[in-house]
């Protein structure tokens, strides 16, 4: 603690210091940067989202093996990532450039964010025991077989020796995820799926040792084995779903490494968000993203606020403008004062709606967790009172009572019930990330499959948030060839828009424009013979505005208007005619104003929209919905949207999203079509019919099985068989999903 | 009957061998990429002399 106080204090000395020599506050800042570096270690993670061949890995590594200050790289193509080691020092930036090159787009990972070790290590030591028990499984089953078909004497006693030698220490070792399980929800109170799984292995490999001792006729080690073997398996599928969809959630996050640039007495330093102070000014490039809340100081600009607010038309922002955390500058550089920083900002208010909304929400109790509800007590008592029947039955002979209710124990053993849901899932999730769809909960398939409702957000989800010329055909060549020339100049949504469509009538820029310069936050200025040429904002080029998003030309006394809209994502007007056929309710809300919202509700046939919502007004909406029975889907991307993306029953955001809604919702579109949300519920509606078909399967089989261990006619072959065969029905209806 | 004093030790030998070979893939992490490891023994970069 007070070494702590101590180093923070030596911090806060030497930021004086650097404050107070400005001569040379070069150096200090030099040393600060290589501070960062050395801070995240000599490792970069980069996140290569097109590799995907062998071409691809010698492409990648022989490219930055070829950077200076490389040690080595080495491209992992299940991740999609590429771990390079470094000498200290070497900044991400020119290797991304590098890899640009060499055609591949990159991302710089956080690495401190992503050493998620600790879901890597349980993978791994799950994945060991499973190796264990498959091991001893097929060497105890093997020496079973020779007593089954008739080992008989000193040889089944030798036999089942062995036996207990290979699978006394794998139950051990194998066992123990259910053992720790087991006594933490007995020590909770609970009776959990793991404490008759538990029992069942110990019953059964205490009952064996014991038979064998007295060389009895059966003895259950194959069960035991093999019960651990399938269980671990379910478990191990269970978990690897998760981790890869954790991982790659956790690749989205890290997406945007959290740096921005403050400008210290003069000088542009880069620094971690988290040590921005009240005041910092900071500089904000065009394309960057507000790290915090601020008033600008100078510079004028356009900002896009689509993602706090659903607004689609930029903002003008000059000096004196507030700006907030989350907002993209669009034109031109911006020097902004902090006013609010870390817990203060918009973005983290936002955040605790979110929580609120959070809390609201009841918790789902999945299929699996119902099922192991019913069944923990059940087995129990079945057990319990075979133990009684039969002590009664042969008048004290508790060898034989205790034989027969492990025996009752082993065969309702849960191998099917805990394969039931992991086969599905990881089936299902397989061919969801195929589609481009990232499950990121383990029960968001389930509740999928229940959604009767589907809201949907305008800006960035129903469309792509970018606009795109309306009517372009219908302007006079020459006004667009002089716009295009203008527009060339400028990386304002609007001018790439406008230049993309005259490139796509075949119209060049005219030549013949000259001086042309961006006014940032106002347009572009230009000349041409003698006269002055402005394309932008309607009062700076002295048009009257119009009620719609447009930009517009001046050219000499004469101005023209080029009218924009919000382009449909791909996919959507066949995923809203599908979730329509599936007879689903469809509601529209959007934080934008009504005549485009209105527009695109029409377009899409959508009856019921709402405009100007704020994110409360969207929260409650899922609210109401909520309250009336329904189960609702949330479709969002915005941060207006997060509150009610946590809010809804199950929630789908574009990857495209802000982190904090990517955050907030239980299923991630990798892809830019939206139609493979409508293939995705029918898939989750599958989903759950497999693992209702899988309960009866397993089900089925312990009507069959049990009495027959009731009566005592159970041997330890009928176990073996049951327990495999239930098993491997429910695993190949899990791969009957299409 | 009495080859059971050989083939059992021997069958226990070798499936022991396959664990510990399991263990070892496992230690040197040679499951961590499935996909890439399937794709590295097509390229043609060290076939002339290994890496």
């Amino acid at each position: 603690m007070t070494a702590a106080l101590d180093m923070s204090a030596a911090a806060d000395q030497e930021r004086g210091g650097m404050a107070a020599c400005a001569a040379c506050a070069v150096a200090p800042s030099a040393q600060s940067i290589a501070a960062l570096a050395a801070g995240r270690g000599a490792n970069i993670m980069l996140s290569l989202p097109a590799a995907h061949c062998a071409a691809c890995i010698s492409t990648v590594e022989s490219t930055l093996m070829a950077q200076d200050g490389v040690k080595a790289a080495r491209l992992n193509l299940t991740q999609r990532r590429v771990l390079i080691e470094t000498e200290a020092g070497v900044q991400p930036a020119p290797l991304i450039a590098a890899l640009a090159r060499a055609g591949y787009e990159a991302h710089e990972l956080d690495a401190g964010m992503l050493s998620s070790t600790q879901t890597d290590r349980t993978s791994r030591d799950l994945a060991m025991r499973l190796g264990v028990a498959f091991f001893s499984m097929m060497n105890v089953m093997l020496l079973s077989v020779a007593v089954w078909s008739g080992g008989d004497g000193a040889t089944r006693d030798l036999f089942h020796w062995i036996s207990a030698l290979i699978a006394i220490p794998t139950v051990a070792f194998s066992g123990r995820p259910f053992f720790a399980s087991a006594a933490r929800s007995l020590r909770a109170g609970r009776l959990g799926m793991d404490v008759p799984i538990s029992l069942a292995l110990i019953l059964a490999t205490g009952i064996s040792l014991y038979e064998t001792m007295h060389s009895g006729h059966h003895a259950y080690f194959d069960a035991a084995v093999m019960l651990c073997f399938f269980l671990l398996l379910g478990r191990y599928l269970d978990h690897r779903t998760r981790a890869i969809a954790r991982s790659a959630a956790e690749e989205l996050a890290a997406l945007e490494v959290p740096r921005a640039t403050v400008l210290v007495g003069g000088v542009e330093v880069v620094r971690p968000i988290a040590e921005i102070a009240l005041g910092d000014v900071l500089r904000v490039r065009p394309g960057g993203r507000m790290p915090v809340d601020g008033v600008v100081l100078s510079g004028a600009s356009e900002i896009d606020r689509s993602l706090l607010t659903g607004e689609s038309l930029p903002a003008f922002a000059g000096q004196g403008s507030r700006v907030l955390a989350g907002e993209v500058n669009l034109t031109g550089p911006l020097d902004i004062t902090a006013t609010a920083v870390g817990r203060d900002t918009a973005l983290h208010r936002m955040a605790d709606l979110v929580a609120v909304a959070e809390n609201a929400k009841t918790r789902y109790t999945s299929l699996a967790e119902r099922a192991s509800a019913m069944y923990s007590p059940l087995v129990h008592i079945l057990s319990f009172a075979a133990f009684g029947v039969w002590m009664w039955i042969t008048g004290g002979d508790w060898r034989y009572a205790i034989n027969i209710s492990a025996a009752v124990l082993i065969i309702t053993c849960p191998c099917a019930l805990g394969l039931a849901v992991p086969a599905v899932v990881t089936s299902a999730s397989g061919r969801l990330f195929r589609m481009g769809l990232l499950i990121k909960h383990g029960t968001a398939l389930e509740r999928l499959a229940e959604v009767d409702t589907v809201v949907l957000d305008k800006t960035g989800t129903l469309t792509f948030g970018t606009p795109s010329a309306v009517d372009f055909a219908a302007h006079p060549a020459d006004h667009v060839a002089l716009a295009s020339a203008l527009a060339g100049a400028s990386s304002h949504p609007l001018a790439i828009a406008l230049r993309a469509a005259a490139d796509a009538r075949g119209i060049a820029p005219n030549p013949d424009v000259t001086d042309i310069t961006e006014v940032a936050g106002y347009g572009i200025e230009g000349r041409y013979k003698g006269q002055t040429l402005r394309l932008g904002r309607a009062a700076w080029v002295g048009a009257t505005a119009a009620d719609m998003t447009a930009t517009y030309l001046r050219w000499g006394d004469q101005t023209h208007a080029f009218a924009f809209e919000d382009r449909l994502r791909t996919g959507a007007q066949s995923a809203i005619t599908a979730f329509a056929a599936m007879g689903k309710e469809i509601y529209l809300i959007s934080g934008d104003t009504a005549a485009p919202v209105a527009d695109l509700a029409a377009r899409l046939g959508i009856a019921n929209w709402r405009a100007g919502a704020l994110p409360q007004d969207k929260a409650q909406l899922i609210a109401d919905l909520s309250a009336q029975g329904r189960h609702v889907l949330m479709v969002g991307d915005g941060l207006n949207d997060t509150a009610a993306l946590a809010g809804a029953h199950v929630s789908i955001s574009p990857a495209t999203a802000l982190d904090a809604a990517r955050v907030a919702s239980d299923i991630v579109l990798l892809g830019a079509d939206m139609a493979p949300i409508a293939d995705a519920m029918r898939i989750a509606g599958q989903a759950r019919q497999r693992i209702v078909e899988n309960f009866g399967l397993s089900a089925a089989y312990n009507v069959i099985a049990v009495p027959l261990a009731l009566v005592g006619l159970a041997t330890p072959l009928a176990a073996a068989l049951a327990m495999s065969l239930s098993s491997i029905t429910v695993s190949l209806n899990a791969l009957r999903l299409k | 009957m009495n080859i059971l004093l050989y083939l059992i030790p021997i069958s226990l030998l070798l499936g022991g061998f396959g664990l510990a070979f399991f263990f070892w893939a496992m230690k040197t992490r040679q499951f961590e990429d499935p996909d890439g490891a399937a794709e590295r023994i097509l390229r043609k970069d060290w076939d002339d002399k290994p890496q």
